[in-house]
């Protein structure tokens, strides 16, 4: 029989306010088993902590039962308490009577009741629990940043800078992410690409860097400190050691009819192209759905020209496998499609275009050399809608029901800016709310507003509807004065909604990473912990985390960063010792254990057993690698026998708090 | 067919091929069938039996007989071949000392079912097309096949071997059957309805075990339900409903595993419908993960002990109202 001390917390006023701290540890002090129980405002202070330590001592305790908060929040405290007192860390559980019980009550009868249940399944658990040791495990010294945006080439090079190896799986052809195809930025209007390029040589030329461009991960296995992850590079057609990025190919390659992406298709490039100037690496890449000679067999232009024989249609997906100890995911956003918004005429003109595309129009290396033209006729537009929250802050299903927070001050960026370079054009701003909280971005709006005579009117566009004499006609309520408008506009700016990228869901099915049902990366904790997954080893970094501006991206790149030098500074990591073990005596061989297990832990031996009636009989039985099993558990749910059972989690202890839980 | 299997084993065991061979053979009365392991040419000769009572699966008896020294002969129905292909997979069965030899089935009935279809005195059967005649003490009585099958053989999913080292007869097809049925009207049920259905149902049983020692699936090497430390060996015992628990765990057990030979519901002696526990278990990894057939094939990985992102979230569940 154990030994068992019972403490629950106050939390203050947060669980003392709905549960009957006194009733709860009175009730438990008469548990069998218990010899001890006590009730104390914040059991996690120093004094509470001694009060855990002096009872151990006192009272020769053998397990610890904490009613309290969740384990993921103190587990931990208590568990380094215990050890202090010189009682196994294993052998103290938590109820958790805050999140599970307090926070989601209101009666104080019935909180009292089920606090006091949850209680007796934590004293019915630790009397069957057993001391466990932590074993170790290497760090491998490199990190993982999948996406090369801004947020991960930031991550990168903070990390190199500590002196640790990383690589950075970009899946297009070069890195530098949507910031590439910006303009100016707000709020200081510095070009993006003057600011963006030298980072991105950096990445290039950092030895500690390793860029995999227009590659992709297949696979990732392990866990944190050790997971091994397949990178596909995707076969450009062009070797990339001996392209010099001259840029003959792309300009002697007879197919020029192919939409560029990079432009977002507002005009066209080869099918073997450099994305743009700056490329990182500035290596060129074949379209194979546009190259005339990979389709075919008909061309070879591109190989005639090319002076260092660097192109090789041959070229196939090559699979790399390499071996990393963090993971960081940065792999960004994409404007949402639009066809659930056809009242704004997207689709049937061209001179409606999405926020990205006006980037474009206004770039000086875009399609117009940064001459603001109307796509249809090339002409100068003088009237300019610009239309926010497209898709965003929607709750009707068409779009997003999250604020993607950079269309206000990119939208006051874009109508300040057309008001400065062409002063003659009338610019019209539709908006619910103009959201400016940010450094200097209050005063950047009013700027807009104040000094370029945007007009800002609260009220959304009804309708675009394009016109046989080329305007669009667009009708809009404005909110404040209370009536319809007219306007006869050349050009229609869409402040499309942001959404993570495609790649993200089965990113984080393949990291076992948890998402939010809008498909951002969910934080281990939103305040605490806002860069790092719930998964170990897995960090994030930039939009794939939250919609996010540049500044706050690359803090946050920064700050993911840190992390993982944190981690990757460890030479061992304690292991969990709640790992699953086999009983050889039970195991079918079945292999239904080592078919679930994501970390490969499990393998089969064949093995001599004395069985009872005196014979010998070989028999195939499951074993458990101890440093690799993460005790996720799915092998003892998998095992039809109940052969696969898990350390502190046994299928034993789990019964014994169901039927304490359910006893009358 | 009878002759030409004797025979062919009588060939095998005498080349050496195999050393024992596992058939069936003729108990107490006519309809009485069971395994038997036949070292000699003489036993085969005096008891081995094939005929319209064969409905035994031998499968599950190969666990043991294929870890004993040398090789034995099996012959197996189309239904048996699957059960054989899962052992087989589960490395439960070592199948290089097991030569299958697939022999064609038309149905097979047993006792049960002709006392229940009013036949009394049973002496013999024989097949004739459609139709069964049945000799009994009071004389030769006709039966319709329709009448006179349990219900999985009316409801044969396949008279294709999935296994065989060697086939006697023509191969036959995989089939269209009904046998989801009675399952889509269970579903339709109210949960009480269909609570009190089941209630009735397992009120019957007796816990004489058969259904798990029949069960190919159910092969541990010691079960939970005799294992004191497993937590659910007491489930039996408790009290009436605990004890109606024991066929849902053992549902859960075999789910993704159970083939659909429906030996639980041929052996229960209380008539209880145990197949169709499993029959609702594969009707749902079949909708939520796509058709599959446990037993198919020796490689294939399944649905549940498989992850892949088109796989349902379990919300499913309260999508379809609990069922």
């Amino acid at each position: 029989m154990q030994r068992i001390g019972v403490f629950v917390c106050w939390c203050g006023s947060n669980i003392a306010g709905t549960v009957d701290v006194k009733a709860v540890s009175e009730a438990l002090g008469r548990e069998p088993g218990v010899v001890y129980s006590i009730n104390y405002q914040y059991m996690c202070s120093e004094a509470g902590q001694n009060l855990v330590k002096d009872a151990i001592r006192d009272q020769k305790l053998t397990g610890v039962v904490i009613c309290s908060c969740s384990p993921r929040m103190h587990e931990a405290t208590f568990r380094k308490a215990a050890a202090s007192a010189g009682l196994n860390p294993y052998m103290v559980e938590i109820a958790n009577i805050r999140e599970q019980c307090s926070w989601i009550h209101k009666d104080m009868a019935t909180a009292t009741e089920k606090a006091i249940i949850l209680g007796r399944a934590a004293i019915a658990k630790v009397q069957l629990n057993a001391p466990l040791t932590a074993g170790e495990s290497p760090v491998t010294k490199r990190a993982l940043v999948i996406g090369g945006g801004i947020a991960g080439i930031q991550t990168a090079l903070d990390v190199a800078e500590a002196g640790f190896e990383v690589d950075i799986v970009e899946k297009e052809p070069t890195i530098g992410g949507k910031m590439t195809q910006l303009d100016k930025t707000f709020p200081t209007l510095d070009c993006a690409a003057c600011i963006l390029t030298p980072k991105m040589v950096d990445c290039a030329q950092n030895e500690n860097i390793t860029i995999f461009s227009y590659s992709e991960v297949q696979e990732v296995k392990g866990f944190v400190g050790n997971f091994r992850v397949k990178i596909k590079k995707k076969a450009r057609y062009v070797d990339e050691t001996k392209c010099t990025g001259c840029g003959l190919c792309t300009e002697k390659c007879p197919q020029k009819k192919v939409p560029n992406a990079f432009n977002l298709g507002l005009d066209t490039r080869r099918a073997i192209y450099i994305p743009f100037a700056q490329a990182v690496p500035k290596v060129a890449t074949i379209d194979p759905d546009y190259c005339n000679m990979l389709k075919n067999g008909k061309c070879g232009v591109c190989a005639k020209v090319c002076t260092a024989g660097a192109i090789n249609y041959q070229q196939q997906d090559e699979i790399i496998e390499r071996e990393y100890g963090a993971i960081v995911v940065a792999t960004g956003y994409n404007p949402i499609k639009l066809d659930n918004f056809e009242e704004y005429a997207y689709s049937q003109s061209p001179d409606v275009v999405t926020s990205l595309e006006f980037e474009r129009l206004t770039n000086a290396a875009g399609p117009t050399s940064g001459t603001l033209l109307r796509p249809s006729d090339g002409k100068h537009p003088h009237t300019i809608v610009f239309v926010q929250c497209v898709g965003s802050r929607d709750t009707s299903g068409c779009g997003k029901p999250y604020c993607s927070k950079i269309c206000c001050m990119y939208t006051a960026k874009h109508a300040m800016l057309t008001r400065e370079k062409y002063p003659d054009t009338d610019v019209y701003v539709f908006y619910i709310d103009v959201r400016t909280p940010g450094k200097n971005f209050d005063e950047f709006y009013r700027r807009a507003v104040e000094e370029y005579g945007v007009h800002y009117i609260k009220g959304m566009v009804g309708k675009v509807t394009p016109r046989a004499d080329g305007k669009l006609s667009v009708q809009a309520s404005d909110l404040i004065s209370n009536e319809q408008l007219h306007i006869d506009a050349d050009l229609v700016v869409l402040a499309a909604a942001i959404e993570p990228d495609k790649t993200a869901r089965s990113l984080g099915t393949m990291l076992t990473a948890s998402m939010d049902t809008n498909d951002f990366f969910t934080e281990a904790h939103p305040k605490l912990r806002p860069v790092e997954s719930p998964t170990a080893g897995i960090f994030l970094s930039g939009v794939c985390q939250g919609p996010k501006d540049i500044p706050e991206t690359v803090s946050q790149a920064g700050a993911a960063a840190a992390k993982v030098i944190g981690l990757l500074a460890k030479n061992k990591l304690t292991c969990n010792p709640c790992v699953a073990h086999s009983d050889e005596w039970m195991c079918n061989g079945c292999s239904s254990c080592e078919k679930v297990c994501p970390y490969g832990a499990i393998t089969y031996l064949d093995k001599e057993f004395r069985m009872p009636d005196r014979t010998v009989a070989i028999r195939r039985v499951a074993s458990v690698n101890e440093a690799v099993c993460q005790g996720c558990g799915a092998c003892t749910v998998a095992c039809p026998s109940g052969a696969m059972d898990l350390k502190g989690f046994s299928n034993r202890q789990i019964m014994a708090e169901v039927d304490a839980i359910c006893k009358e | 067919m009878q002759a030409a299997m004797i025979s062919r084993a009588k060939e095998l065991l005498q080349g050496g091929q195999v050393q024992r061979v596992l058939g069936w053979k003729t108990g107490e009365f006519v309809y009485d069938i069971t395994p038997a392991v036949f070292q000699s040419v003489e036993e085969l000769e005096a008891e081995f039996v094939y005929n319209d009572f064969c409905g035994n699966n031998l499968s599950k008896y190969l666990i043991k007989e294929s870890r004993q020294p040398g090789k034995v002969l099996v012959f197996l129905k189309p239904c048996d071949t699957y059960s054989f292909n899962q052992l087989v997979k589960e490395h439960r069965i070592l199948r290089d000392n097991v030569y299958v030899i697939g022999v064609p089935c038309e149905g097979k009935t047993d006792g049960e079912t002709l006392k229940a279809a009013g036949v009394r005195g049973i002496l013999g059967l024989q097949a004739q097309g459609d139709r069964f005649l049945v000799e009994t003490l009071y004389g030769s009585q006709e039966l319709e096949k329709a009448q006179a099958l349990p219900e999985r053989c009316q409801n044969c999913k396949s008279k294709k071997h999935v296994a065989y080292d060697e086939l006697m007869g023509e191969e036959g097809q995989v089939l269209q059957s009904g046998r989801f049925d009675m399952v889509e009207k269970l579903e339709a049920m109210t949960p009480d309805e269909r609570f009190n259905f089941w209630r009735g149902e397992l009120s019957r049983c007796i816990r004489c075990n058969a259904c798990r020692n029949v069960c190919p699936a159910c092969s541990c090497e010691k079960c939970v339900f005799d294992n004191d430390n497993s937590g659910v060996a007491q489930k039996a015992a408790a009290n009436s409903f605990e004890e109606n628990m024991f066929h849902i765990i053992r549902a859960f057990h075999v789910a993704g595993r159970c083939t659909d030979c429906g030996e639980c519901s041929r052996v229960c002696p209380q008539n209880i419908p145990l197949h169709l526990l499993n029959r609702k278990f594969i009707k749902d990894i079949d909708t939520f993960y796509g058709d599959y057939q446990a037993g198919e094939d020796t490689e294939s990985r399944a649905p549940l002990t498989n992850y892949t992102e088109g796989d349902v979230e379990p919300s499913i569940v309260y999508q379809r109202g609990g069922n």
